[in-house]
């Protein structure tokens, strides 16, 4: 019989190995369930995870890469720091919405004009509005005790409901000829957000998520909040001791992920999107969590997840052309992968030992 | 020996040895029990006496060795069957459940209850039978430590066993409640019934038991008529060596550190004791000591001296200054240091490592944090001091605070508070669960702080504990502290009636 | 009797036929987190009765087989759960969401090839009787699916009130400590428990693709699996405000509808949203009654158990 019996401290051998092993199974169970489809196991594993990277036209490729990791990473920063101490924002698509709706009605605001302060104000404008939209599942937490997760959740919803209201409504473009959705922002260059270095990928959304990733290592690292929100996740009663605030704390860790995540929506939406419309949103919020745990919520694990799940992106859709998978199938391996990840989890905590049945 | 009259051994135990890794919890360990015998376990905390009464309970099998009960091979595979076999517990830690009521909780320690309306009945019958009044329907979470324990012996009783076990009973009795658990159990035994008692309070072992088996390190190291020894020979055999006593030196104590005054707070917790209108000083010099059974206020007035409970701010003074609206890392700047009772989870983060758990409570008072930066180094440094000023064994300060005994994890947290130079110490259980020589040397620290000029409060629910090392002893009572008395003078009754008596027991009805 | 040119009595039997699969996806999830188990993963079980129910309605022709195969569905999501939760010990949190999301993925999956079909009709139960005036619509006029999640809220509080099974599953979910130490099987209980909560959502997910709809879409349960979540808290873990719960959310959904049909001037995408901010409400207020004990939740809700002997 196998019994499970706890380390006394966490393995930091199986902790960096867990990651890797869980991305070996999700292949292998991948696998299993493309050749259930019918589809050749191999093919479609190398579609994903070889051709985009070493294939034909990985030049292209490669910076679509940086283009679907920038957002990732940059959501799951901010929700990594929420997650380490228990604070659970699963609602980073709804900030993400919020803060594209907001950084886009501020640029279309000043439509046609061009000043300098245009795409500085947007960024500005995508932030406060994602904070503001994680300020409220905070604000109720904090004041009436009610769990984040649902309230966040719901958010969401509301969230893509307005997204919809304002592709019809308030921010359709009045030379669209009635087709639901905003002005396109990449033909406007005061409010757009480019491609910095052609052919890179590399925008502004993804120049963030670096600076992001740096400053989540070292506040964690070095910083006396950082030790706080991991105290917190640990052991709030000795949090508590140490006198950390859990409301204070609360208000910022949901903030800081709001923000990035409305940053994330706001880069999204003046580039690569372009474009306020019904789905302009392709769930990157949920992904990101998905990214953190797989960066074992620690910075530089999440930049090599957020690549790692933008690659799948990519070979999905590429595996989609050439084998006709459908686009949900990958949505279904990243929900595996997190599964492996979570249950492999179990061997960097405990030990498992062999013990013998006594009659 | 009272009983049936007939000597009959009930339960043998021979041979058994169980081992985890890195411990060998029990090794070779044979003793038995007759019926009708009220059979002392003694030994200190890890001496393995909890791992052998659960192995007889069918929670843990044996690597080796076998038991009988009444002549027949016993292995029970889990608790049912152990209880099929008239073998029933009463825990330390009660296995007892809040939210649902007496009735139901008892019916969940049974294997085949009757209906609702009928065990309602036989509690009330079997509970006045033996003294120890209940209500059926009261939630648990509503009771006191004492009926909680009533409780759970009721719930033995009701299923006839043959022997009982109870894990440490008295840890949450006053010494009034205490005489009143006696004399049922006195009358149990009368009735033929063995009683498995475990403990590590000597002079209760002499009072109640027949006879005694005595662990240390997984061993018996002896087997003796507890009455026919002295308290110290006990000691010594349960120890393994002899213990010197803290020494004290009487010094006039000087001016006031702490004045509480008309303290009340809520407890955080649902089923927690709200502080009322506590009164309270300490002079820089002396020890406090605040006693009272588990439950009655003692993590809460922790909480609101640490900080973590705010309170008006002239509720709290440390040296004259209001301080009970702040928070704990103000307090801390202001002189005051604190340890709590549960030392894995809020004294130290489980998974941390030793420095990390340094700067926890350090950070203020030791300067280890500059413009929000932590400074490791300096941290570090802290953490490697209190490891060896205060004898923590540990491989490292890089260790994970829960890798270590509970005994070096207590000396490394009340070492990280009395490094720092405080004005104030408060502690809340310094030694609970801890081997003797450690609980020697926290005493010892203890003293030698406030000898130093620090005031200090010692909660704590060993009595022999705060006699020994407290100048005034007061105690807590359902969240009120009594008057302060100089421990000089004080009686045994005394002390339990500031504990609150017996908690409105009464005295077992003299059915033997 | 009509209220704003709202039929009453249509509008209470739309109400039960709208909150039906959100009380059965609450109900079952009651049942789990009243044994210990926060399961956040209802979403992803739903969706996956939803396609199961649905895949099998229309290959065999039968609805009944189809709700049968919706609940065989949801409970081998929740399974998975319980061996990632239980056995390999991981975060429910993280987990839930977890099978949430691979619900969501391979719903999608399955349910390739089967947009735009019509699902075999569930039909009324009491046929004729339905056409009676009023009780006709409320009490007689639903298929059995509606009765069924009636009773399975009715014998849910029944078995956790009166029975020695429903008292050993709120001890395991009150202190699964006390309940090990006391013999009982807790992981056993919990994995029981959590299995009742899947074929309940899988059965709730069904309702929606094969009643309430009735086709397949992608993502089709849209967050009615986390309001069965809001509706336990909503609850206080009591089985008959689970009812009331989710008949409120029904009548807020159903005249939500009417009121976009009706024309009103409420862009119809801020009246979506009314279910949704509904459910905040609905918590805001249930929290602001302080105390976990007040509310009702169980002590152990979400905690790891690990028994170290």
């Amino acid at each position: 019989m196998l019994t499970l019996e706890k380390r006394p401290s966490p393995s930091r051998f199986w902790a960096g190995v867990t990651p890797i092993l869980a991305v070996i199974l999700t292949m292998i169970a991948g696998g299993i369930l493309f050749a259930a489809m019918g589809k050749d196991p191999v093919e479609a594993i190398l579609d994903i995870f070889w051709q985009p990277l070493f294939g034909d036209n990985a030049d292209y490729f490669r910076a679509q890469l940086l283009v679907k990791a920038g957002p990732l990473v940059l959501i799951a920063v901010g929700l990594s720091l929420g997650f380490r101490a228990s604070i659970w924002n699963i609602g980073a698509e709804g900030q993400y919405i919020i803060g594209a709706i907001c950084g886009a009605a501020v640029g279309l605001a000043f439509y046609p004009a061009d000043h300098w302060y245009i795409f500085p104000l947007m960024v500005i404008a995508g932030a406060l509005g994602g904070w503001a939209w994680a300020m409220i599942p905070a604000l109720l937490k904090n004041v009436f005790g009610t769990n984040e997760i649902l309230v966040s959740l719901m958010l969401v919803y509301v969230a893509e409901n307005i997204q919809s209201w304002m592709a019809f409504g308030p921010l359709r473009n009045p030379e669209g000829m009635g087709f639901p959705g905003s002005r396109n922002l990449q033909q406007y260059p005061a409010a757009s957000n480019p491609e910095l270095i052609p052919n890179t990928g590399i925008h502004w959304g993804v120049v963030a998520a670096a600076v992001a990733a740096v400053l989540a290592y070292i506040l964690l690292k070095k910083h006396i909040l950082g030790f706080q929100i991991r105290v917190a996740g640990q052991a709030p009663r000795a949090a508590r001791f140490a006198g950390v605030d859990p409301k204070h704390l609360f208000t910022i860790c949901m903030g800081i992920s709001g923000a990035l995540a409305g940053l994330a929506g706001l880069f999204e939406v003046s580039g690569p999107s372009g474009q306020i419309s019904t789905n302009f949103n392709v769930g990157y919020g949920f992904t990101a969590i998905i990214v953190a745990y797989l960066g074992r919520l620690h910075p530089i694990g999440i930049v090599l997840a957020g690549l790692l799940l933008a690659l799948t992106y990519i070979g999905g859709e590429l595996a989609q052309l050439s084998l006709g998978l459908p686009s949900a199938a990958i949505q279904a391996f990243q929900g595996m992968l997190l599964f492996f990840l979570l249950g492999l989890d179990v061997l960097s905590n405990y030990r498992i030992r062999v013990k013998e049945t006594r009659k | 020996m009272t009983g049936t009259g007939t000597e009959q051994v009930l339960l043998t135990v021979e041979g058994i040895t169980k081992a985890y890794p890195g411990v060998v919890a029990n090794s070779n360990v044979s003793f038995r029990i007759m019926e009708g015998e009220v059979h002392a376990l003694l030994g200190e905390n890890g001496a393995g006496k909890s791992t052998l009464v659960k192995m007889i309970y069918g929670l843990v099998k044996p690597d080796t060795g076998r038991m009988t009960l009444r002549g027949q091979a016993y292995t029970p595979a889990e608790p049912r069957a152990a209880r099929a076999s008239g073998v029933a517990m009463v825990f330390q830690h009660f296995s007892l459940f809040e939210a649902l009521n007496v009735a139901e909780n008892v019916a969940l320690g049974m294997e085949n209850p009757p209906p609702q309306g009928e065990l309602s009945a036989r509690i009330r019958q079997v509970s006045e039978e033996y003294g120890l009044p209940l209500d059926p329907s009261r939630l648990v979470g509503d009771l006191s430590a004492g009926e909680r324990q009533r409780v759970e012996i009721i719930r033995c009783l009701l299923q006839e066993p043959k022997l009982l076990i109870m894990d440490e009973p008295t840890s949450v009795l006053t010494p009034q409640e205490v005489d009143i658990l006696f004399t049922t159990l006195r009358q149990l035994s009368a009735e033929g019934r063995a009683i498995l008692y475990i403990s590590h309070k000597l002079e209760e072992i002499r009072t109640l038991c027949d006879e005694a088996t005595i662990l240390r390190r997984g061993k018996v190291v002896a087997t003796c008529t507890p009455r026919e020894k002295s308290a110290r020979e006990l000691a010594e055999l349960m120890v393994g060596e002899t213990l010197t006593p803290p020494a004290r030196t009487g010094k006039a104590p000087g001016p006031v550190a702490l004045d509480v005054t008309g303290l009340s707070v809520n407890s955080p917790n649902p089923f927690g004791t709200s502080l009322k209108n506590v009164h309270l000083t300490v002079q820089r010099g002396e020890i406090l000591g605040i006693a009272g059974v588990a439950g009655n206020g003692q993590d809460e007035l922790l909480l609101a001296l640490s900080g973590e409970l705010k309170s008006d701010s002239d509720a709290v003074k440390i040296d004259g200054r209001g301080v009970g609206h702040l928070g704990p890392n103000a307090r801390r700047a202001a002189g005051l240091v604190a340890a709590p009772e549960e030392r894995l989870g809020h004294a130290a983060a489980p998974d941390m490592s030793l420095t990390e758990n340094a700067l926890l409570s350090g950070a203020i008072r030791k300067g280890l944090v500059k413009h929000g930066m932590i400074d490791w180094v300096r941290t570090k440094t802290f953490a490697e001091g209190i490891v060896k000023a205060f004898d923590v064994r540990t491989p490292g300060v890089g260790t994970a605070a829960r890798a270590l005994s509970g005994g070096n994890l207590q000396k490394f947290v009340i070492g990280r508070e009395l490094s720092q130079d405080p004005a104030v110490i408060v502690v809340n259980q310094p030694t609970w669960g801890v081997d003797a020589s450690a609980a020697a040397a926290i005493r010892q620290a203890l003293i030698d702080r406030a000898a130093a000029g620090a005031a200090v409060i010692v909660i704590s629910q060993d009595l022999d504990e705060l006699l020994e090392i407290a100048d005034r002893f007061c105690a807590l009572n359902g969240g009120r502290l009594s008057a302060p008395r100089p421990v000089q003078g004080l009686t045994v009754d005394e002390i339990g009636l500031m504990m609150g008596g017996s908690h409105g027991m009464e005295v077992a009805h003299a059915h033997a | 009797m009509s209220l704003g040119g709202i039929d009453l009595v249509v509008l209470i039997a739309s109400l039960m036929v709208a909150s039906t699969p959100i009380m059965l996806a609450a109900i079952g999830e009651l049942v789990a987190e009243k044994a210990g188990s926060l399961n956040l993963g209802v979403e992803g079980m739903m969706i996956i009765g939803a396609i199961c129910g649905f895949i099998a309605a229309v290959e065999t022709g039968s609805p009944v087989l189809g709700f049968v195969a919706a609940a065989a569905g949801g409970a081998v999501m929740a399974l998975l759960f319980a061996f990632m939760t239980q056995v390999l010990l991981s975060n429910q949190v993280a987990t839930g969401l977890a099978l949430t999301l691979f619900g969501l993925g391979l719903s999608s999956l399955l349910g390739q090839g089967y947009n735009g079909i019509k699902p075999p009709p569930t039909p009324k139960l009491f046929g004729s009787l339905g056409d009676l005036p009023v009780v006709g619509p409320i009490v007689f006029g639903h298929n059995w699916v509606v009765y069924l999640s009636l009773i399975l809220v009715a014998g849910t509080w029944a078995v956790l009130k009166y029975t020695r099974a429903g008292l050993v599953l709120r001890a395991v979910g009150e202190n699964h400590d006390a309940a090990h130490a006391l013999g009982y099987r807790v992981r056993t209980v919990r994995t029981l428990a959590l299995m009742y909560g899947g074929a309940c959502a899988g059965v709730g997910g069904a309702y929606l693709s094969l009643v309430r709809v009735p086709q397949w879409t992608e993502g089709m349960t849209a967050g009615a699996g986390w309001i069965a979540l809001a509706i336990v808290v909503f609850a206080s873990w009591k089985p008959w405000r689970v009812l009331l719960g989710a008949y409120i959310f029904g009548g807020v959904t159903v005249l939500q509808l009417r009121l976009q049909a009706a024309g009103i001037a409420i862009p119809v995408q801020i009246l979506s949203t009314a279910p949704y901010l509904i459910t905040i409400l609905v918590l805001v207020i249930m929290s602001a009654r302080r105390g976990r004990a007040a509310q009702g939740a169980p002590a152990s809700l979400g905690r790891v158990f690990h028994a170290s002997h």
